[in-house]
């Protein structure tokens, strides 16, 4: 963990700053925003409600991450988790034994992504236009699979993974946190996290430089789309059903932002998934907390825009060496008093 | 009740058969708007069960949720000559030209579930909607009346901010509780009338009102909503319908099994069964000429744990929801 030096710390106070003052400003509309209790064997409280909601975009956004990096996007996560959702519960309900379920609907999810792979790196469709097909196409293949209804099933094995938990930790939280390392360290402690950063900067570039460029993007879309369904199996047993019309919609939005809240420039390159995971967090922060203020629903959207902006703005004033520029100004004005 | 409907609607149709031989025989244009929810598809099903029985050519065309679609349809109706059209518009706007061709070729229009705007109310002949404000008003007097006097703190679950019945359901819930002053709204939210916001609004309501103990009674603008609720509330480790009371809108399915295991006290339905009001309208309009009223008002019928959810779960599976 030498990364985490003082210099990264810097680039990372806008975030650490906006999710401090959020928290903050939680506990003002709720003074019990911070307190812990264990509730049948499982943390429960405010605080967990964010990680524990906050997992799915969590996970999103670490695939999500990847594939910006590579100067791509992927609006069909949302749909994805749609289709896994779907599969997992139906087959469930038909009595497929739990490893199967589970493993289909990561597969399909791969299978998803892989498609979408192709379609860049093969294809080379914009990803903006390759993902919709998909985003517009998944949702239906997904109300296929329900046949239009909300598949509830009863299966405990299944709705573990999305209420269950281990050591008093939820299963959401558990999985996003396993991901999260995962994920960290195969493209910090390997060549791959680079690898990313240069077809994102420079893709014909890195082929002339032996890369195997279009391999990668294959790889990064396939493991975006394997996020999404673990991210949908998540959301269908949290809820105990598969809502093929509702499952992940507009996810995809909240992913992009919370990778873009982590500092990741949408024209790809230099990345941080750890910063996106922060983002996910903002985000849901901020979500929780609106519910718990009391305000009535039509501020919402208007109360969540603000505080974007004003996080964004935040991050491109630092990013911009406005703090410095500032310093330097009140000094100068300071010798000109004199 | 159910049955006992379908035995008053036979012999309904039986009387009037046995009046006219031409009633039987009908046949009807129908343009759905497509499969968005599963209460469209339960709608759709009903549909059909209700021509079948009364002997009605049902043609059905699905417009996936496009108005041109629709558009097309009502045409391909109207050169078939087909006896009446039934339309669930998908918006309320755009329809005066093609209406005009449906009246010009003398075939009923009769609108199912939604209204439309339209300058000249001739062009249709009625009307088969729900009065989602009534809804809401059923909900909130169950609630007045089975608390009697008891102070009550509600939380809401709204749907969709700004959807026309998250705005009807909320208002009729409001009359429906305003002689009872004991019973007051603490906390709304919208739960965008889906299972998983539904859960999430209500785990911040939980623990923004004292771990729960604060709410008397929950009122959700669907059943969706309150099913993802009651998760939550079982979670907190209070138990549904007992510590808190469970009322919501719409009567699928999943609801009434929620409700044969306690953990819901009461749903008010907004019926699928629009075509059958609206086949009933348009026999009595082809018998005796008599144009039925310009809005046909569905029965917004309450269920509660008293009316063996269970059989009902059994009866609304089979539809499609």
């Amino acid at each position: 963990m030498k990364r985490l030096n003082t210099a990264s710390l810097t680039k990372a106070l806008p975030q650490l700053l906006s999710l401090l003052i959020i928290l903050f400003l939680n506990y003002l509309a709720f003074p019990g925003f911070f307190e812990i209790r264990l509730q049948d064997g499982r943390l429960f409280g405010s605080l967990i409600d964010v990680l524990n909601r906050g997992a799915p975009v969590i996970i999103l956004a670490i695939g999500m991450t990847a594939v910006i990096a590579s100067r791509g996007v992927d609006l069909s996560v949302g749909a994805v988790m749609a289709v896994s959702g779907a599969l997992a519960a139906t087959m469930t309900v038909s009595g497929y034994p739990l490893p199967i379920v589970i493993l289909t609907a990561l597969g399909a999810g791969l299978v998803c992504g892989l498609w979408n792979g192709l379609l860049v790196a093969y294809f080379d469709l914009q990803p903006i236009v390759a993902t919709l097909i998909l985003m517009v196409a998944g949702r239906g293949v997904a109300q296929l699979i329900t046949e239009g209804s909300i598949v509830t099933f009863n299966e405990p094995g299944l709705i573990y993974f999305g209420t269950g938990s281990f050591a008093g930790i939820p299963m959401p939280i558990l999985i996003a946190a396993l991901l999260l390392v995962a994920a960290i360290a195969v493209v910090r402690r390997t060549a791959l996290g680079l690898l990313i950063e240069s077809i994102g900067v420079n893709r014909s570039a890195s082929s002339y430089a032996g890369l195997n460029s279009k391999m990668l993007l294959l790889v990064i879309y396939g493991f975006c789309g394997f996020c999404a369904a673990l991210a949908g199996i998540i959301i269908a047993a949290d809820i105990r059903g598969a809502d093929a019309n509702n499952a992940g919609l507009w996810l995809e939005l909240d992913a992009i932002l919370a990778v873009v809240i982590g500092g990741t420039s949408l024209f790809g390159g230099r990345f941080s998934i750890l910063m996106s995971a922060l983002g996910a967090i903002i985000i849901q922060a901020m979500n929780t907390g609106i519910l718990l203020s009391g305000f009535p629903p039509e501020y919402n959207l208007i109360l969540k825009a603000l505080v974007i902006i004003v996080i964004l703005l935040a991050q491109s004033f630092t990013s911009l060496g406005g703090w410095a520029f500032l310093k330097a100004e009140f000094r100068s004005k300071g010798t000109n008093g004199q | 009740m159910i049955s006992m409907k379908r035995i008053l609607l036979t012999s309904a149709v039986a009387l009037a058969c046995a009046g006219t031989a031409n009633a039987a025989g009908l046949t009807v244009g129908f343009s759905q708007i497509g499969s968005e929810s599963g209460w469209r598809a339960a709608e759709t099903s009903v549909s059909k069960i209700e021509a079948k029985k009364r002997g009605v050519d049902l043609k059905i065309a699905d417009a996936q949720q496009k108005q041109e679609n629709q558009i097309k349809a009502i045409r391909g109706f109207i050169a078939q000559g087909v006896d009446a059209i039934f339309i669930a518009p998908v918006v309320a706007t755009g329809w005066d030209t093609v209406l005009a061709e449906a009246k010009e070729a003398k075939i009923p229009v009769i609108l199912l579930d939604r209204t439309i705007d339209t300058s000249n109310a001739d062009l249709y002949l009625t009307a088969v909607t729900s009065d989602t404000v009534h809804e809401g008003k059923v909900a909130g007097e169950w609630l007045a009346k089975t608390v009697a006097g008891k102070d009550c703190k509600v939380v809401e679950l709204q749907g969709t901010v700004g959807s026309s019945p998250a705005i009807n359901r909320k208002k009729g819930f409001e009359e429906g509780i305003a002689s009872a002053s004991n019973i007051k709204i603490t906390r709304s939210q919208t739960g965008d009338f889906t299972r998983s916001k539904g859960k999430e609004v209500m785990e911040g309501f939980l623990k923004a009102e004292n771990g729960g103990k604060g709410i008397c009674a929950l009122y959700a603008h669907n059943d969706d909503m309150a099913v993802g609720a009651i998760q939550a509330i079982k979670e907190a480790g209070l138990k549904p319908g007992k510590d808190i009371l469970v009322v919501s809108v719409d009567a699928v399915p999943d609801i009434f099994k929620a409700m044969s295991e306690g953990e819901s006290n009461a749903t008010v339905e907004l019926t699928p069964n629009m075509a059958g009001p609206a086949f009933d309208a348009l026999k009595a309009f082809k018998d005796s000429g008599k144009a039925p009223p310009k809005w046909i008002q569905t029965e917004s019928k309450l269920y509660t744990q008293a009316d063996d959810p269970k059989k009902v779960y059994e009866e609304k599976k089979g539809l499609g929801y």
